[in-house]
């Protein structure tokens, strides 16, 4: 018996191991000078881990430890596009860090845990798990936000995130005891049936509004998006980048999960409250983008609107909507890998540069990494015939057929106002003034790399998008029932 | 007799003191820890009224998890914290403001 759940959570137990074992294998020996080798060896087990679940694809549902921990499709979708974005985002970092002295052998042990974390919490099949996976994830990100210990704007990152990360828990946990004592169990599969039975009463309707809010945090949705660009320009930029990547994943995939195999007979009651906020989240997103030179600022806003895109398809409350989403995430992902290598690579004299002025003729210098990043913005704002614009081709009709025609009519508003801010920094680096302080050329070819591949999908992945299309679809047909 | 509405009021009334300690607090970061422990020990009292009331034990283990995770965070603030006060010499609430947020 325990035996096969252990089986289940075999993927888990590996990384955790491996977190202990470097984590005291490297305070016993060499300490910083192992931290090179801990990222290959982190990313190498990061990407091997996803093969193997990818591989395992048609093993159908695995439930372990009496319906604690789920293991079917749609965790093992998104454990795979949280592993792959995690490693590219540590191979990424490494460059940057060792050349800022900020590369620490915690850094990945502390990337490794959350990245467990994010695993439990998408596979939580009560809220218990979702608890844990949930504070696992945050506190090891509380640390990496504050991982340089010498700089005030990352301190002050870190402090900013703990704290309204601390309340969101706060309110996250509020719920799940009233959810507790209105429906009697903290199982999702007890608390469907209690949902299904009959009108959802007083108590737990507060506890899904506390739930939801409490998540809302976590994938930065408006009204509770406050700590996201603070936290991503204090942040270091690689620490940025992982935040914008995996996390949001896990989350946006924790939320799908709780209100669908928790809350599945109340599509009603919560598909309002997810459509206020997906429309909030994205014209705040878009309008708030405009006033900031900062790129990291920037990617903080632009986040938020892409959070409520893919909040849109939740709030369909339909399969298509949880396939939507899913494929919306999987493409922000990969957009979003590219675009910080882009961003990682901007230096002036070895310095990182954030001001967006500086890309001023950028075109000249790097004809190549400028076009790259062109397709990239384009693809980000959604502009066809980009993959990006597939992503919310999906999430709009998802909305369309659930009956919120408004949301996709305001979805496109906001998506044309969005594109603005995006062209401007295309109109920066292809028509803006000539200037002596513009960035350095070159940089890493890992950076490169990762740079152009982003983009090379974005542009041959319209032919069939990779076939995420299928999987998702596969994932989403578990999920919503 | 005291009934599980009387505990349930207990909890709501702390949480919400939590609430506002977070948000009306302009002093001192110590006070945001502790609201935050206040939330984090409202909702524990809720967990063990429901789990007393209704007979099942679930609830009470879930406390277990919540104190211990509760204080792990404590932990990770504190160190923050001191690694703030070292680069800005002040944990005054108004002084977190090197970044508009």
């Amino acid at each position: 018996m325990i035996q096969a759940d252990l089986n289940v959570i075999l993927p888990e137990i590996l990384l955790s191991v491996f977190a202990m074992l470097a984590l005291v294998g490297a305070v016993y020996t060499e300490k910083d000078k192992l931290a090179p080798m801990l990222v290959w060896a982190t990313s190498g087990l990061f990407i091997a881990l996803a093969i193997w679940i990818g591989a395992s694809g048609q093993g159908g549902t695995h439930v372990a430890f009496n319906g604690l921990y789920v293991d079917d499709a749609f965790s093992r979708f998104s454990k795979v596009v949280i592993l792959l974005s995690a490693a590219a985002i540590l191979l990424m970092s490494q460059d940057y860090m060792t050349r800022r002295g900020l590369l620490r052998f915690e850094y990945p042990v502390l990337v490794t845990l959350s990245v467990v974390g994010m695993m439990m919490m998408v596979s939580a099949g009560d809220l218990m798990s979702l608890y844990m996976g949930l504070e696992l994830q945050s506190l090891a990100l509380y640390v990496v936000a504050s991982l340089r210990r010498d700089s005030v704007k990352s301190t002050e990152a870190g402090l900013k995130y703990f704290v309204l990360g601390a309340l969101s828990s706060g309110l996250l946990l509020y719920g799940a005891s009233l959810t507790y004592g209105f429906a009697g169990t903290t199982l999702f599969s007890g608390i469907i049936q209690t949902v299904k039975a009959g009108e959802l009463s007083v108590g737990l309707l507060f506890g899904l509004v506390f739930l939801i809010s409490g998540l809302a945090f976590k994938v930065s949705a408006v009204p509770f998006h406050m700590w996201t660009p603070d936290v991503y320009e204090g942040a270091p930029t690689p620490v940025t980048a992982f935040f914008a990547t995996a996390p949001k994943v896990a989350a946006m995939g924790l939320f799908a999960r709780m209100l669908h195999d928790a809350f599945g007979g109340a599509v009603g009651e919560w598909g309002q409250v997810v459509a206020l906020i997906s429309v909030l989240s994205m014209f705040l997103g878009a309008f708030a983008a405009i006033g900031q030179r900062n790129i990291k600022r920037l990617m903080a806003y632009s986040s938020i609107a892409h959070m409520g895109f893919a909040l849109m398809g939740l709030a369909a409350g339909t399969e298509l909507g949880v396939q939507a989403m899913l494929i919306y995430m999987t493409i922000y992902v990969t957009m979003n890998v590219g675009t910080f290598a882009f961003i990682l690579s901007m230096e002036r004299d070895g310095q990182p540069v954030t001001d967006i002025a500086s890309l001023n003729m950028y075109s000249k210098k790097e004809p190549g990494r400028a076009l790259a990043m062109l397709v990239l913005l384009f693809s980000l704002a959604g502009v066809p015939p980009l993959v990006g614009f597939f992503g919310k081709l999906y999430v709009l009709r998802a909305a369309y057929d659930a009956g919120f025609a408004w949301l996709a009519v305001a979805g496109v508003v906001a998506s044309v106002i969005g594109a603005f801010y995006y062209l401007r920094i295309v109109f920066y680096m292809y028509f803006g003034d000539e200037t002596d302080e513009g960035l350095d050329s070159g940089g890493s070819p890992m950076l490169w790399g990762f740079l152009m591949a982003s983009a090379f999908v974005m542009v041959a992945g319209v032919v069939n998008l990779f076939g995420i299309e299928g999987a998702a679809a596969a994932a989403a047909a578990t999920l919503v029932n | 007799m005291i009934g599980l509405e009387h505990y349930l009021t207990v909890a709501a009334t702390l949480f919400v003191i939590g609430i506002f300690g977070l948000f009306l607090n302009r002093k001192n970061v110590i006070i945001l820890l502790m609201s935050i422990e206040l939330m984090l020990l409202a909702v524990n009292i809720n967990f063990v009224a429901f789990s007393s009331f209704m007979n099942d034990l679930v609830g009470q283990v879930f406390t277990l998890f919540v104190l211990t995770v509760a204080a792990a965070e404590a932990a990770i603030g504190l160190a923050i914290l001191v690694c703030f006060f070292r680069n800005r010499g002040t944990i005054a609430v108004e002084d977190i403001n090197v970044m508009k947020g």
